[in-house]
């Protein structure tokens, strides 16, 4: 990311995430938890909203169904310590192979199809996850599933308290952009990039664009599961609630306030979208017709997103 | 009408038909292109021309008949299937990537030709590799000077060069070109004749062209195309005299 310190935008994504990296010490030292909190679960869905704009933004595949994977990351801590399992290296893989596994079969499926049809068809699968969790009586069904303790780590990188529990999502929050950084810069995201645009011109050109998009829609369904492994062990409790696909509707909501196509705009798109929720719900019990406003407001007059916003700031 | 199947010919087309509800698009065509040469089919707007490129570069599947390249029936194969095996295409209308440089662009088609692109790290922009190709390519069009333009600020006759360039690139055996003058002006397709003669001398060129001027100038051989049937296919210069040619075709346009 060394290029990012050239431009003015650039500089006030780093600054951004600087202020990121230190902000439990200000919200210790001013005793806020509650923000902590509220930043935290701000990460998380800001790494899946980044994994979304890998296939959405960069990728041009229109996903309704993405938090089907959010859901799975978070089961595959609720499960395993349903049956007193709390190794975190056994949810971690078990969420990436189980990812891996459920975006392949239904990325085969889907990627056959195009546009709106794509989107149904996203949409569908992550329904059915959701009624199969939403039928698993073992698992509590509709009541969820309460996680009695989180995942465990060696000592030196637990994720006990409510601050390492940050920097473990944080730390993923780096790694994640860093990898989508050098991602849509290699032969391989160049290969997505252009199918977005012209995919007919792409498998003119000798790809076998098919291919390359299943492995970017798998890639992306990972990361967004191990933002669910946080999300299972910030939250403590899992319901099938958050897989319903209004959930992914949110998600794609949050890439577009961002600015899809751009590597830190999801992220802030997701932040002032979970902070916009939360401020306005103090203010008014009527704050959903406040802040559906707002979003129309933002889809119409706010082309390009935050992103676009900042890089004004570059001219 | 003759059809001369030459021994050494790179591309053979054996009885393609393709009907669109009622329309046969495509009747019983047979061509064989001989290797080295350009070899242009003509004929009125709806002959067919653009279905015919179509279903040579594997974007529509005909009814019946095959299509043999260098010796081998491709028909199976698909779009990219084909075009790793040495049959580049461009498009009638210019479908360049308008968001990217003209330099991206033709990186873009030389990535294509280097094997697969599961390559997950190193960033493009800093493989030489890709960048010294795609710019050699340029050269040969002209559009060398002008690489790091976006492409959608330049003209249209630049990007019809870009399509060629693009189609270089692939390092084909041979180049199938849908109407590669299409909207250009006067001096734009002198431009792009040159630079097609040069592309002819080393390539195999099947063209579809409109401007005849253009197609007398560089094709070898010729097929017209009336109503999706191949009415005759000869050197320029019978095509010229050829009477029915002369009555269906030529005679509107050439008059």
């Amino acid at each position: 990311m060394v290029n990012l310190s050239c431009t003015r935008s650039g500089k006030v994504y780093l600054g951004m995430l600087f202020l990121l990296g230190i902000a439990p010490l200000l919200f210790q030292w001013t005793n806020q938890p509650f923000l902590l909190d509220l930043l935290s679960r701000g990460l998380i869905i800001g790494i899946a909203a980044l994994s979304l704009n890998l296939i959405l933004g960069y990728g041009g595949m229109i996903s309704l169904g993405h938090v089907a994977y959010l859901g799975i990351g978070a089961y595959c801590v609720g499960i395993p310590a349903y049956y007193d399992v709390y190794d975190g290296w056994i949810h971690l893989s078990l969420a990436i192979v189980t990812c891996a596994l459920f975006a392949l079969i239904t990325g085969a499926v889907s990627l056959r199809t195009k546009g709106v049809y794509f989107i149904m068809i996203t949409m569908a699968f992550s329904q059915m996850i959701y009624f199969i969790f939403l039928s698993l009586e073992e698992y509590g069904a509709d009541d969820g599933l309460v996680i009695y303790a989180r995942s465990e780590f060696p000592v030196w990188m637990n994720m006990e308290s409510a601050v390492s529990l940050y920097y473990w999502i944080f730390g993923l929050l780096i790694l994640t952009l860093f990898f989508i950084h050098r991602l849509v810069r290699s032969r391989f995201g160049r290969v997505i990039i252009g199918s977005k645009y012209n995919d007919l011109r792409m498998q003119s050109l000798g790809f076998n664009t098919y291919g390359y998009r299943l492995t970017c829609y798998v890639i992306s369904a990972v990361i967004c599961g191990l933002a669910g492994v946080l999300l299972g062990n910030f939250t403590s409790f899992i319901s099938p609630e958050m897989m319903s696909w209004t959930r992914s509707g949110e998600l794609i909501f949050m890439v577009i306030i961002g600015g899809t196509g751009s590597l830190f705009g999801p992220l802030f798109g997701a932040l002032s979208f979970l902070f916009l929720e939360e401020a306005l719900s103090l203010i008014t019990i009527y704050w959903h017709l406040i802040f559906g406003g707002l979003l129309i407001a933002l889809v119409l007059f706010g082309k390009g997103g935050i992103d676009a916003w900042l890089r004004k700031l570059d001219k | 009408m003759t059809q001369t199947m030459r021994a050494d010919s790179v591309l053979s087309i054996k009885s393609l038909c393709k009907n669109f509800g009622g329309i046969k698009a495509t009747d019983d065509v047979s061509l064989s292109v001989s290797r080295g040469g350009i070899h242009a089919v003509i004929g009125p707007n709806g002959a067919g021309k653009t279905t015919l490129i179509a279903q040579l570069s594997g974007q529509i599947t005909p009814d019946s008949g095959d299509i043999e390249f260098d010796g081998r029936s491709i028909l199976r194969a698909g779009m990219a299937q084909r075009a790793r095996a040495g049959l580049a295409r461009s498009f009638q209308i210019t479908s360049v990537f308008l968001e990217m440089t003209i330099l991206e662009n033709a990186m873009l088609a030389v990535q294509g030709a280097q094997g697969h692109s599961y390559r997950f790290w190193a960033p493009t922009h800093k493989d030489q590799g890709l960048a010294d190709i795609a710019m050699d390519h340029l050269m040969t069009v002209g559009l060398h000077h002008r690489s790091g333009r976006i492409v959608s600020s330049i003209s249209h006759g630049e990007q019809r060069q870009l399509e060629v360039a693009m189609a270089l690139a692939m390092q084909p055996q041979m180049l199938l070109l849908d109407e590669p003058m299409a909207g250009m002006g006067k001096e734009e397709t002198f431009r792009m004749i040159e630079i097609l003669s040069l592309v002819g001398a080393e390539k195999t060129i099947l063209m579809v062209e409109h401007d005849m001027d253009a197609v007398f100038s560089l094709a070898d051989q010729l097929s017209v195309l009336v109503n999706g049937r191949v009415i005759a296919t000869d050197s320029v210069a019978q095509i010229r005299s050829n009477p029915e040619v002369q009555k269906s075709y030529l005679g509107d346009s050439c008059a």
